[in-house]
Order: structure tokens, then C-alpha cells, then sequence
């Protein structure tokens, strides 16, 4: 019997030639990662264990990126911890502020996620690394304190749908957080609850490696287990570039068994706008135009890339942010900062009136670097829209694409970028 | 076991960020976790509940984010377990792994009201409403969680495994 992609990697890393859904499986891992907020956590319970290394030093993955650079005492303390740890137990990929960036930005960019590997991390968004052909998917600490010692985790295998996206009428400003916004509003935010969401179709593939991070990061967002994209030649060619140990492609077979197939036509796909307080609530912009903003964010774990930033800046280059609208930038990486630096992206960027920050999560997560007030009203390209999620309780968060994003911030409410352009 | 307490009702797709906001996550603390615990969808939540309570949602419980720290939150606040018509999937990984019992029922979600006393027998995963006279019946763990429980949650079951070779599930 045929077997998807999300089935052949489980099979691999548990050593059997067949697995099928629902069946329990004990799996060998190919890397694990915590952040500043779960690893303290997961250190904690590491301790219980009894074990005096961790599996593999370089399998283990440590960024602080949530609350770095520290935003407090209580958070200096949680960075310590993790930082404690990465040198006792001599963690080569421990990435310190000045390195670092936002985990999924970081480590795809870092090679230290490729095409086949099994990986967990105690971050719901650790889901974005299916974008290279990876299984991989978010677990609390006490998973990941177990994954560290002992290199495995037990699993339930998922389910698949299959998302198939056909055409090539495209609408003008539609990219990936597009795609995957719309698949949240058709089938909701547990549509895919245990489930494996693959993508796949001449849409997908045309796309480029920074959008399909955005489309798998948010699978999450769908209640689903892992988002995933078999690699193809673009694949391949960023992960050349960045591999340091073995890799192997899986591809789902022909007659591999699907809980249902979605087929859609990219023509159907208009720039969408989620409302609060779910990603599910979605409209296309050009329904939300009314809707006036105090606060843009283009940055995080879903659009803090390169192109992202490109984006935005082809729209605000030349051009002035409203003046009541504060535009706040993170660059996802270091390295994606430099490159935008390079390129002038940051430079048209900051011009334009944006606050350019160093790589961390910030207000993604109400954590800092952009806090809501009571009532105000926030236009992000992040991923999450739930009450308080980037402030006060009575605030309001809606989700868009980075071209949207800065359009927004130079009309002073949610516009497309037709608007302007 | 057996939990017994008086239920407190909330909706669908209760998220992450509700049962503990992300501004409070500067501190795994469970008793700091625990003040903070459901506060933006009623602020005066534990200073209400006592010791023993349940909490009864609708379906989706615990999507969003993969912190530990909301099962946490609920258990530190004295809740004694929380039941759903469904709950997100890494909550529902969570919960086990710390030892927080949840259950699924979606007749028990819908018919049990706010305040009713409730009784849960773990094992049998039989719910009964003693307040209204009525029994429904949560989905029993599946095999390897009753494992887990049985070894304390899984850092005494991988701890208890040390040394000897891993087994497959
Ligand atoms: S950017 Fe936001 S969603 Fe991504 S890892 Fe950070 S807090 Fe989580």
C-alpha cells in the first residue's frame, strides 16, 4: 500500500517499512529545539532524568528569541538558564544575540533542518520546517526534555490531507501567508487537528522557498500536527547550499491514502485579511478596507524573511508611513537583516518612518518591542490573532501579508497594496 | 481516581493565550502562572475557583501555542482536571506529560452547565453529573497514555526506562 511523505519519514525513523495512521510509533530524531520560554522548562525535567549528556551535541538546538535581548530580570534569568545549560552540556547550536534569530527563520537558514529529518521543538511553529521536506512538529517541554536525553519520541502517526493547488492566474500581491490564510478560513482552525496537511500542485511548486516556510509555519494554526512539501529542484538548491550531514528526499506515492484532497484554484486566492480573534476569520482585503489601524508589525517566524522585507519595502520605498500609524520591522535573522541592509530594503524601510529592530519575537507574542494599548488595533503579518496576543486583552490583532502590511501603514487602515502601487 | 468538583463553563477553541497570556511567560513559575491562570476570558478566575474545580469547553481546548505552561497554569490553580468536547493536539500531549487529566466528551461539554458538581472516574473515563443525575462517557486513554499514567507522566516513565534499550511502542 501506498504511503504520503509524512508516513515514509515516521516509518524511517522508527525502523519499519510500513506505518499507517493512528498507529504509535517510537521514532528516532534528527534534532530538537527550545526556545527561552520552553527550554527552562524542559531543562528542568532534564535534570529529573538522570542523564548526564544530552543525546547529541549537535542535534540540540537552543535560541533564545522570545524575550532576547532580555526584556527583564525575570527574563535575563530565563535566558541564563538555557545559556547555563547550552555550555554545560557543550550544545553546538546554542545561537547567542548577536547571532541569532527568530528559531524558524534561524535554523532552516542555518542547514540544521533538511529534506527526510524527524524534529521536534517544544514551539508550536517548529511546523514551518515541513517547507523543506522535513517531518517535523511542536511539543510541550516535558517531550522535549525526553527528546533531548534519549534522541526519540513516540508519536501517533497523522492522518493526511492533501492540498493541491492548481493554476496560474494568480492575483496581483498573493504569496504564501495568502495560501495558507485562506486554507485556515475554509476549513478552520481545527480543520486539521492531528492531522499532516500536505501541499502540493504547480502552485506550490512555483512558489519560492520563503513562501512555503509561511504556508507550513501556519499549519499549526489549523490545529494540524505537521504542514509538509516534498522537495523539488528549489528545494534542493537552498538546502545544497546549507547541509552539513546527509539528507534523504521522500515523495509521497501515487496511491498514497489521503483522509480528503482539496483542490484549488490559485485564481480563487485573493490578498486576506484574519480577523480577530481567530486566523480562521478571514476576508479578502479589499472587504477590510474600512477597518483603521494604530500599529503595523512586519516580522516574525511567518514573514520575517528576505523577501518579506522586500516586499514591504517596494511599497514603501519613496514613500511615508501615516502618521498615526507606528510601523515596526524584524528582520527574522541576522542574516536576512544584513542581506536587507545590502540591498537597501532597510535603508527605504527606516526612510519611510519605519522602527527596525534586532531579530527577536517581540510583539509577536505580546512579549515586547510593540505592546498594545486597551482598544488599539494592530495590521501584522505574524500568525497568531487570539485576545491579548500582542497586548492589553481588549486589543485587536489582524493578519495579512507584508505587501498588505505596508500599504496599510501608509493609508492608515487595512488597504492593498493596488491602493498605492 | 476519582476527581470530583463544581465546573466552570467556558466556549470553543479556548486558546493558549487565554488560558495563560503570553505576557506572563517571562517566568515558568507554576504558582506565578497559576495567578494568570484563564484571566482574559474572566479576570476574576482564581480568586474564584477552588480547589478541585473543572473546567467545561467545547471543542479545540488548548490550540495555539505549544506551552507547557498552560496545563500547568490549570493545575497550579487548584483545577483538578479539565474536560472537552476536543482538545488541540499538543495540549492534549502536554496535559498527560505533567499530569494533568483531560477528558472528551462532547455530550458532557454540552449538558453540563456552570456549577454543576461533577465526579470523573479516570479509569472508566465515566463522568457523572451529580447535580443533574446524568452519566456520559469520555473517550478512555489510548494504550500508551494509560502507560505513561501509570509511571507518573513521562519523565518518570523515560526516567524508569534509563539504561535499558529503547523500545519501540
Ligand atoms: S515569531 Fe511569534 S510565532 Fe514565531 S516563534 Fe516567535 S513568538 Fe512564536
Amino acid at each position: 500500500m501506498g504511503m504520503t511523505i509524512t508516513e515514509k519519514i515516521l516509518a524511517a525513523h522508527a525502523g519499519l517499512d510500513q506505518v499507517v495512521p493512528g498507529q504509535l510509533i517510537n521514532a528516532r530524531l534528527d534534532l530538537v529545539l527550545a526556545n527561552d520560554v520552553t527550554a527552562p522548562v524542559a531543562i528542568k525535567e532534564f535534570k529529573k532524568l538522570g542523564r548526564d549528556n544530552v543525546f547529541d551535541r549537535s542535534r540540540v538546538a537552543l535560541v533564545p528569541d522570545h524575550f532576547a535581548p532580555n526584556k527583564d530580570i525575570q527574563s535575563a534569568e530565563q535566558c541564563k538558564v538555557m545559556r547555563d545549560f547550552a555550555r554545560q552540556h557543550e550544545v553546538e547550536n546554542y545561537f547567542e544575540i548577536g547571532q541569532m534569530g527568530i528559531e524558524h527563520c534561524l535554523l532552516p537558514e542555518q542547514g540544521l533542518t533538511l529534506p527526510g529529518d524527524c524534529i521536534i521543538g517544544a514551539d508550536s511553529h517548529t511546523c514551518t520546517y515541513g517547507a523543506v521536506g522535513a517531518f517535523a512538529t511542536g511539543v510541550g517541554s516535558t517531550d522535549l526534555a525526553a527528546g533531548m536525553a534519549t534522541g526519540e519520541a513516540w508519536f501517533r502517526v497523522p492522518e493526511s490531507l492533501k492540498f493541491f493547488f492548481y493554476g496560474d492566474k494568480w492575483h496581483h500581491w498573493v504569496g504564501g501567508k495568502d495560501l495558507i490564510l485562506f486554507v485556515i478560513g475554509k476549513i478552520g482552525v481545527d480543520g486539521a487537528r492531528y492531522q499532516s496537511m500536505e501541499f502540493d500542485g504547480e502552485g506550490i511548486r512555483s512558489l519560492s522557498m520563503d513562501n512555503r516556510f509561511t504556508i507550513c509555519n501556519m499549519a499549526i494554526e489549523a490545529g494540524a500536527k505537521n504542514g509538509i512539501i516534498a522537495p523539488d529542484e528549489k528545494t534542493l538548491e537552498y538546502i545544497k547550499a546549507r547541509a552539513k550531514r546527509d539528507y534523504k528526499v521522500y515523495k509521497s506515492d501515487t496511491d498514497a491514502k489521503y483522509a480528503e484532497v482539496f483542490e484549488i484554484d490559485v485564481a480563487e486566492i485573493e490578498p486576506q485579511i484574519a480577523f480577530p480573534h481567530l486566523p480562521e476569520n478571514t476576508r479578502p482585503v479589499r472587504e477590510s478596507t474600512h477597518v483603521k489601524i494604530d500599529q503595523v508589525v512586519i516580522g516574525s517566524c511567518t514573514n520575517g524573511r528576505l523577501e518579506d522585507l522586500q516586499a514591504a519595502a517596494q511599497i514603501l520605498r519613496g514613500r511615508k508611513v501615516h502618521k498615526e500609524i507606528r510601523l515596526i520591522v524584524l528582520p527574522g535573522t541576522q542574516q536576512i537583516y544584513r542581506q536587507a541592509l545590502a540591498e537597501g530594503v532597510i535603508d527605504a524601510l527606516v526612510e519611510a518612518g519605519a522602527a527596525v529592530s534586532t531579530p527577536t519575537c517581540g510583539p509577536c507574542l505580546g512579549g515586547h518591542m510593540g505592546i498594545l494599548a486597551k482598544g488599539e488595533k494592530a495590521l501584522s503579518t505574524t500568525n497568531r490573532n487570539f485576545v491579548g496576543r500582542m497586548g492589553h486583552p481588549e486589543s485587536e490583532v489582524y493578519l495579512c501579508n507584508p505587501a498588505v502590511a505596508a500599504a496599510s501603514a501608509i493609508l492608515g487602515r487595512i488597504a492593498s497594496p493596488e491602493e498605492v502601487a | 481516581m476519582i476527581e470530583k468538583g463544581r465546573t466552570w463553563k467556558f466556549g470553543k477553541d479556548v486558546d493558549t493565550d487565554v488560558i495563560i497570556p503570553a505576557r506572563y511567560l517571562n517566568t515558568s513559575e507554576p504558582e506565578a502562572l497559576a495567578q494568570h491562570c484563564m484571566e482574559d476570558a474572566d479576570p476574576e478566575f482564581t480568586r474564584k475557583v477552588a480547589q478541585g474545580d473543572i473546567i467545561v469547553a467545547g471543542k479545540n481546548f488548548g490550540c495555539g501555542s505549544s506551552r507547557e505552561h498552560a496545563p500547568i497554569a490549570i493545575k497550579a490553580a487548584g483545577l483538578s482536571c479539565v474536560i472537552a468536547s476536543s482538545f488541540a493536539r499538543i495540549f492534549y500531549r502536554n496535559a498527560l506529560n505533567i499530569g494533568l487529566p483531560i477528558f472528551e466528551s462532547a455530550e458532557a461539554a454540552e449538558k453540563i452547565q456552570q456549577g454543576d458538581m461533577v465526579e470523573i472516574d479516570e479509569s472508566s473515563g465515566l463522568i457523572t453529573n451529580l447535580s443533574r443525575g446524568e452519566t456520559y462517557q469520555a473517550v478512555p486513554f489510548p494504550p500508551f497514555m494509560q502507560e505513561l499514567i501509570k509511571a507518573g507522566g513521562l519523565v518518570p516513565y523515560v526516567a524508569g526506562k534509563a539504561g535499558k534499550q529503547a523500545s519501540h511502542v
